[in-house]
């Protein structure tokens, strides 16, 4: 297992290394010590490997994520999985604000709490926060799932398109355009498919609530400016 | 004979004038604001407003047509492994896919191909459209990070992360449903038929500080190999080009109110942000106090019409200009051939800048796939080459009246300036004195 030790090397060494992995290596597995609150750490990974980090990260860190399987055993600055287009994210303790911004596929997993803005403008990744998020979370999300085993904050989903949310917890406030809404059978069975993934145990679907669009704000209409 | 006393002329005000009046009748009738394309149409100090003074006794001219006068330019020298090498100092600015048809981008990177130029993505992602018929293309960062990918980012030749732009700074964008055609909704990752909203702020970075670790990241993922453009609208030229050097950029793009956008708000178009002329010296002079000036190169747009605007620019301290709406207009936008179309629109050629709508007679500014079949992407392209290259002559004509082998030797001192208000924004003599307001002289 090839370990990069940030103490020693540089961010731009780590990085440079992942991205140098070929298709089919049997470099699969990589470990990075000493983060040391490092920003970047882990972007643009391009192939199917793990890197397991041991410490806490700073900014953006598993940023464009693209097929890897990345493990922050520590806790996360802002942008964790940052655009992540596929593979899995996970975060053993908290993060801090825009975890998952803009993703576009993949798992983001969270084990501690979530900050404000989790999966803001989220176009398709899944999310799931076993603590609790901030305010603004799921601003303009477009779609995928955020998943929150805790609490929500003010304003969720505030102009939100078609991302699905669950929360088990309160909510403090909705943001514009947002509602709770029925669970259907389908709903049930993606969510149990999502805590699956994320490794929930002991926690069942029909204990969320689930949240969308009304979609009154789709189509530009001055009856609607009061909304805004 | 009875004695009838002389009529006064009938006297409209300078303050409630017919297009005021229409808008105020427009507005009761709807209750809505007004949205259009394009930027400032107000008479505004600009270019024009400046004249160069040529060669004298104390200044020699270089011969035209035989004496070489140096155009190109390197954009990205401060970090980047790869920096762009421009034959020209003139490049095509950020327009999105979506709200220019796909044989419209096309046409763009042909013309900037003939011309050794570069052209920019824009809102909405990069198209195959732009990226193979565009040797150089620099993509847009934009805060809706639509269609943002690794790949795409890994295959473009410089990445401009927008802040804003001329026409509204501090404003998001939206492209109305009509225009959200099956591929438009797919890139974007939305439904079809629903608005669009660009937001206003990048969803995963507040400040400065912030953006000084976003464009490591971006570095980071494209492994130091692509210039970063940092672009702003004219909103605080002098603080918002220091931090942008502040924050890593390579490039500083500054665009003042009259560049266009696809849509917004006429009250925002015509009373947010500075003019293109007020913007350039300041930015400049931020450069300067860094001593980063030809380190950072700066890039300046809105309103660019022709040789003489990019001289003016240039002269100013400007490395290159960036050219929008006049890039549409050569592709054919505006163009009178489509008057009777543009009349049962409501309006006229020249005038027309309903571009979100959709209709565009011109097949430039939609996704209708009749309309588009009115733009022959290479005879568009030619014509966008061939304006190129007229802009670039004019530039060396004047280049070379003013005895420099190079563009970029142009300088404040080769210019003078028609009113007060330019002479104030461009830091450069009224005509006939030697009177800069605010930097002493009489």
């Amino acid at each position: 297992m090839p370990t990069v030790d940030l103490s020693k090397s540089s961010l731009r060494e780590l990085n440079q290394a992942l991205h140098d992995i070929k298709p089919g290596s049997n470099e699969t597995s990589w470990e990075v010590v000493n983060p040391k609150g490092s920003h970047s750490v882990a972007v643009g990974v391009d192939q199917p490997v793990s890197v397991d980090v041991r410490g806490s990260v700073g900014y953006y860190c598993a940023g464009m994520n693209n097929g890897g399987t990345i493990t922050v055993h520590g806790s996360a600055g802002p942008g964790v999985a940052e655009n992540m287009m596929s593979g899995t994210v996970v975060v053993k303790g908290d993060a801090s604000q825009y975890a998952g911004a803009t993703g576009r596929g993949g798992l983001l997993v969270i084990e501690g709490n979530a900050s404000s803005r989790c999966g803001i403008s989220m176009k398709g990744i899944n999310i799931v926060v076993h603590g609790n998020i901030g305010h603004m979370s799921a601003f303009m999300a477009q779609s995928g799932s955020l998943v929150v085993l805790g609490d929500a904050g003010d304003a969720l989903g505030d102009s939100i398109y078609e991302a699905k949310l669950f929360v088990r917890g309160k909510v403090k406030s909705l943001g514009a355009d947002c509602v709770k809404k029925k669970m259907h059978p389908k709903h049930i069975e993606r969510l149990q498919k999502l805590l699956d993934a994320a490794g929930v145990k002991d926690v069942k679907p029909e204990e969320f609530t689930r949240y969308g669009s009304a979609r009154t704000l789709y189509n530009f209409n001055i009856d609607n400016a009061d909304a805004y | 004979m009875t004695y009838k006393n002389p009529p006064t002329t009938p006297r409209k005000s300078a303050t409630f004038d017919d297009y005021t009046l229409s808008e105020i009748r427009r507005a009761a009738a709807t209750g809505i604001y007004d949205i259009r394309g394009s930027g400032a149409k107000r008479k505004l100090p600009h270019f024009d407003d400046l004249l160069f003074l040529g060669a004298s006794i104390s200044r020699y001219p270089l011969e035209g047509y035989r004496e070489r006068c140096d155009t190109s330019v390197v954009l990205g020298t401060r970090f980047a492994k790869k920096p762009l090498e421009l034959k020209i100092p003139i490049t095509i600015a950020g327009m999105s896919f979506g709200s220019l048809s796909g044989p419209a981008k096309e046409a763009l990177g042909r013309g900037a191909n003939a011309a050794g130029t570069s052209t920019t993505t824009g809102d909405g992602g990069m198209t195959e459209e732009e990226r193979g018929h565009s040797k150089t293309l620099v993509y847009q960062y934009l805060p809706s990070r639509y269609g943002m990918n690794p790949r795409d980012l890994r295959r473009a030749d410089a990445i401009e992360v927008v802040v804003g732009q001329g026409a509204k700074p501090g404003g998001g964008g939206m492209l109305l449903g009509q225009k959200i055609s099956d591929r438009v909704a797919n890139m974007r990752n939305l439904p079809k038929g629903i608005d669009q909203r660009s937001a206003c702020r990048h969803p995963d970075w507040t400040g400065p500080d912030d953006l000084e670790i976003k464009i490591l990241e971006i570095r980071e993922i494209t492994d130091w190999e692509k210039p970063i453009f940092i672009k702003v609208g004219g909103a605080r030229p002098y603080y918002d080009t220091a931090l942008a050097v502040k924050a890593g950029a390579d490039v500083v793009v500054l665009d003042g109110m009259q560049g266009g956008t696809a849509a917004t708000q006429e009250v925002f178009i015509e009373h947010v942000g500075q003019p293109t002329l007020a913007c350039i010296r300041p930015a400049v002079q931020a450069l300067q106090d860094l001593g980063m000036h030809r380190k950072v190169q700066l890039i300046v747009s809105g309103g660019i019409r022709n040789g003489a605007d990019v001289a003016k620019a240039l002269a100013l301290g400007a490395d290159a200009v960036s050219i929008g709406t006049a890039a549409l207009v050569a592709l054919g936008d505006n163009d009178p051939r489509w008057e009777a179309e543009y009349n049962e629109l409501g309006t006229t050629a020249g005038a027309y800048d309903d571009w979100h709508e959709g209709r565009d007679p011109a097949g430039i500014t939609t996704q209708d796939p009749e309309l588009m079949k009115r733009l022959d992407p290479v005879a568009a392209g030619r014509r966008l080459a061939n304006y190129l290259k007229v802009m670039t002559l004019e530039t060396q004509t004047i280049a070379r009246a003013c005895g420099k082998n190079d563009v970029h030797n142009l300088e404040p001192e080769d210019l003078c300036a028609l009113t007060v208000e330019a002479a104030a924004m461009a830091q450069v003599p009224l005509a006939g004195t030697s009177w800069i307001p605010g930097k002493g002289g009489f």
